[in-house]
């Protein structure tokens, strides 16, 4: 006597239907808040997907700080004042690509249908290695994460790095070493500012605890970081502290900790336990947990500098 | 239709849907948009594919999970660069537009 | 055969990705100045380790392989150097090599201020680069090769806008928006071959791989992905505005490497993992394509008014050869061995011709103050060796003994002949014959008797880098057949 299907169904509706409505609503702004609660929802499907881990980083990241990321681009842009409309796509052109869009929407539901039984699975080399290559970490997806597929977590964390530079690098010449622009309007809001103050010091234990509790339970580096980011954002936001300057002295070592550590850490395997990203079986645990704490600091800096966009020109400058 | 179809073929839908809004969109935002759409949508087929390699007392298989967890994040660091060109093009010009005519004018002669 | 485990020489090939990478990191907490020394310090060092990694396949004769943290696939990442990997590495390292000593003059930070945006930026994107490339020649796993293409992406787009003029920057999103779709079609191609096989190495799944209806909509956009990136017509909208509005360094190494990525990645796909699937239509379909691309691109480069724009238009063109690969050399018959030398020999001409060419044409656009060609009224006697560079790096794109050039084409006559499809000789000779039509239209008023002079003096150490450059795409027609046979080492041959 289950309920599950009709919500399963009903979920699935909402999702389909906020996400029509990102597509077609006419205002930007609309649209880009109808993805914020796109974002959420689609967080409830990860866990009925039995991906609480997934399910967090797309609440933190996927909507959070994409969110963020969006409503502060529109309202930049609006600040701009010269968002002309653009014109309408023909008729025609919307039936062709609406075509393309449900042949392909299809091709890909039939190959999903289509996926074999019984479905393979690496879920059996996983457990077996849990206790070996995996370090006895009960988590299983931060053993993925940070031992069997560790070279490519290094890889993304240059990704990020790399992202900042990119979006750095798109501010002009003279503008060049100073601060973002605030993330906010120039008066401080008073209930932001009460909010900032409350939620902050809470927002930083929860985000530390889920680092360390991923470990063996769901949670790790990526969404602490994404919650430690959210909660200097929030400071940002009420004008309590300010963006710093990409030429801070203690902003690049933060920056770079995480990937910086993980490569050392990579290249020492070779020496301490006989290949490169391998861990020396007494100390993987702490070893791992060692490079996550960096991890938690980069991402935590790296997310909010990507949210505040390239420094600007101030006139004081 | 256990959640795993259901969820899978949701993902298939939002995949049409970003499509949709990739193409067709003059904005250059609403493009991104439809582009994390796009991956929100790819990420949930790696979610079922997770789900459905339940075996070995695991509920899930790790290996697509941990993958996307690693996609979230390099799509997030994607759309931080695009809304930074984004925001640099409108802050240059009037006109927020993809068109290559508008821009590729320089000093005589034709550019296409 | 099974290669799981390490092999010996496997240490090379993670440093050869660790080094760029660490790079990259120190140049970044470094800053300043020392970005600039780091990416010149670490160069040669990166040409060594390529060089290294092919004499280690060559002794071994057969590919050699890294397993990462010691756990080999399917749960663990694997590296591999094959062939054609090891061949690459070192073509990139050179071309590397060759921008960074190049755009010293350009980017190097001013005096008088510790940090500037457009040099630090520019130092670290080609670290990147390079990481990004060795990467996709190396690695044996298909969401690694999705991070790292993602990482080539997020180097290259930055380039393109790093002066920071607004057509560049608009140049940069289309690059930005059309990478990502590629990059977003190839997972999700790639998360409907982890549904049926639960594997993603590329070694395991040629062993697992078979014709069903899920494999070829995943072959089908992974393809449509990679060929989004790769800027095959009629998705090449991209490519013209971002190469020819970067500056020369970059577009050098944007035209002659980042496009090269992921047409690498391709080949993999189809002769690597897919060589079960029966694929004689989507190769004619890839070749049909890579024929207009041709012809579509030498057409528009004849018509262009800027240099940087014909070049651009070219590297178009250029590409559509290289999917002539995939018709001509499927299966395992005799040819099938030509064409993909074929290929292999138009990858490496192209992108020392026009990695040539692009820096050539930076140095005449400076000297010149302009890049018009109609402009271009006796310029090759005042600038002697540039003019000399473009000649030789048109003479590979046209195809003329002896080039690398004339050898590709070559090759994929013999093979289109000796395969009995002589429908793709049509293209090749079009092609040519038009490239010349380009190439003289550069020429003939360069070597006229107009008086022209010049805004100022070219470095004479800049002109002899791109000249040695186009030496090589020379060059290239000059190798011996040990060359072909060490591109064969790793090659998976399967049954027709």
């Amino acid at each position: 006597m289950s309920l599950l299907p009709y919500l399963d169904i009903g979920l699935a509706s909402l999702v389909i239907g906020v996400a029509f409505f990102t597509i077609t609503a006419r205002d930007l702004f609309a649209s880009v808040v109808g993805y914020v609660a796109y974002g959420l929802l689609l967080a409830f499907v990860w866990i009925r997907l039995y991906a609480p881990d997934v399910a967090l980083t797309e609440a933190a990241v996927g909507s959070g700080v994409t969110g963020v990321l969006l409503i502060t681009a529109g309202k930049r842009l609006g600040e701009l004042k010269n968002v002309a409309p653009d014109a309408e796509p023909e008729f025609t052109l919307k039936l062709l690509t609406g075509a393309l869009a449900a042949l392909i929407a299809g091709a890909l539901g039939a190959a999903i249908l289509a996926l074999p039984d019984p479905p393979p699975s690496l879920a059996p080399e996983a457990a077996a290695a849990a206790d070996g290559a995996g370090a006895g970490l009960g988590n299983p997806i931060t053993a993925v994460l940070m031992s069997y597929r560790s070279f490519d977590t290094m890889l993304e964390k240059m990704v990020l790095i790399l992202a900042v530079v990119g979006v750095w690098s798109v501010g002009t010449d003279k503008a060049w070493g100073g601060a973002p622009a605030p993330l906010r309007q120039p008066k401080p809001y008073a209930p932001m500012v009460f909010l900032a103050q409350i939620l902050t010091p809470v927002g930083v234990l929860i985000g530390v605890h889920i680092f360390w509790t991923g470990a063996n339970a769901p949670g790790g580096a990526f969404q602490g970081g994404a919650l430690l980011a959210a909660m200097w954002m929030v400071t940002m936001m009420a004008r309590l502290v300010e963006p710093p300057r990409i030429d801070a002295k203690w902003l690049r070592p933060a920056l770079v900790a995480g990937p910086a550590v993980f490569l050392v850490t990579g290249l020492a395997g070779e020496l301490m336990a006989g290949s490169f990203f391998a861990y020396p079986p007494s100390l993987a645990k702490p070893i791992i947990l060692f490079i996550e704490a960096f991890m938690l600091l980069s991402i935590a800096a790296a997310l909010p500098l990507l949210v505040a966009g390239p420094p600007i020109e101030r006139p004081d400058q | 239709m256990s959640p795993s179809v259901l969820a899978g073929l949701t993902g298939a839908t939002l995949v049409g849907l970003g499509l949709y809004g990739l193409i067709l969109h003059p904005h250059p935002l609403r493009k991104l948009l439809a582009f994390n759409l796009i991956g929100s949508g790819v990420f949930l087929v790696f979610g079922i594919v997770a789900r459905r390699g339940a075996t070995a007392g695991f509920r899930f298989d790790p290996i697509p999970q941990a993958m996307v967890i690693t996609g979230i994040v390099v799509a997030f660091a994607a759309s931080a660069i695009a809304v930074a060109l984004i925001l640099r093009l409108s802050a240059e010009s009037d006109h927020v537009t993809l068109k290559p005519d508008v821009w590729t004018r320089p000093p005589g002669g034709n550019t296409r | 055969m099974e290669q799981a485990g390490t092999t010996p020489g496997g240490y090379l090939l993670v440093l050869s990705i660790l080094l760029p990478l660490a790079g990259m990191i120190l140049s970044f907490t470094a800053g300043g100045r020392s970005a600039e020394r780091i990416a010149r310090f670490s160069s040669p060092f990166g040409f060594a380790l390529a060089c290294a990694i092919a004499f280690h396949v060559s002794r071994a004769g057969k590919p050699i392989v890294y397993a990462l943290g010691d756990l080999p696939p399917p749960l663990g990442i694997a590296l591999r150097a094959d062939g054609i990997s090891a061949v690459m590495l070192i073509a990139a390292a050179v071309i590397l090599t060759a921008a960074i000593f190049y755009a010293r003059a350009k980017f190097t930070t001013p005096d008088g201020v510790r940090e500037s945006r457009g040099s630090l930026t520019f130092w670290i994107m080609l670290q990147a680069i390079w990481a990004a490339l060795n990467i996709i020649f190396l690695s044996g796993d298909l969401f690694n090769l999705y991070v790292a293409l993602e990482l080539l992406t997020f180097a290259a787009v930055p380039l393109v806008c790093i002066d920071g003029r607004p057509e560049t920057i608009a140049a940069a999103l289309r690059y930005l928006l059309f990478a990502l779709f590629g990059s977003i079609s190839y997972l999700l191609g790639v998360a409907l071959l982890y549904g049926t096989y639960g594997t993603l190495d590329i070694l395991l799944l040629s062993q697992r791989v078979q014709a069903m209806p899920v494999v070829w909509i995943a072959a089908a956009l992974m393809t449509c992905g990679l060929l989004a990136k790769t800027a095959l017509f009629p998705m090449h909208l991209w490519l013209p505005p971002a190469h020819a509005n970067a500056p020369a360094a970059a577009s050098a190494v944007l035209s002659g490497l980042v496009v090269k990525g992921s047409f690498f990645l391709t080949l993999r796909l189809w002769f690597y993992v897919l060589p079960a699937l029966p694929a004689d239509k989507f190769a004619m379909v890839l070749g049909c394509l890579g024929s207009a691309a041709i012809i579509a691109g030498s057409v528009v480069a004849l018509r262009q008014a800027r240099l940087k724009l014909l070049i651009a238009y070219s590297t178009v063109a250029q590409i559509g050869y290289l999917f002539l690969v995939f018709p001509l050399a499927a299966g395992a018959q005799a040819w099938s061995g030509i064409g993909w030398s074929a290929g292999v020999m138009q990858i490496l001409a192209h992108a020392f011709a026009k990695a040539g060419m692009f820096l050539s044409g930076g140095l005449l656009a400076e000297a010149l103050g302009h890049d018009q060609i109609a402009k271009l009224g006796g310029a090759a006697r005042v600038l002697p060796l540039t003019f000399l560079t473009i000649a030789l790096g048109g003479l590979s794109l046209v195809g003329l003994p002896p080039s690398g050039g004339f050898s590709a084409k070559w090759l994929m006559l013999r093979a289109s002949i000796a395969s009995g499809q002589w429908l793709w000789t049509l293209p090749v000779l079009a092609g040519g014959l038009l490239a010349a039509g380009y190439v003289y239209r550069i020429l003939a008023p360069a070597l006229s008797d107009d008086q022209i002079s010049l805004a100022s003096s070219p470095d004479r150490s800049r002109e002899v880098i791109a000249l040695a450059l186009t030496t090589i795409a020379i060059a290239l027609g000059f190798a011996p057949q040990t060359f072909f046979d060490f591109l064969e080492i790793g090659r998976p041959v399967a049954g027709p």
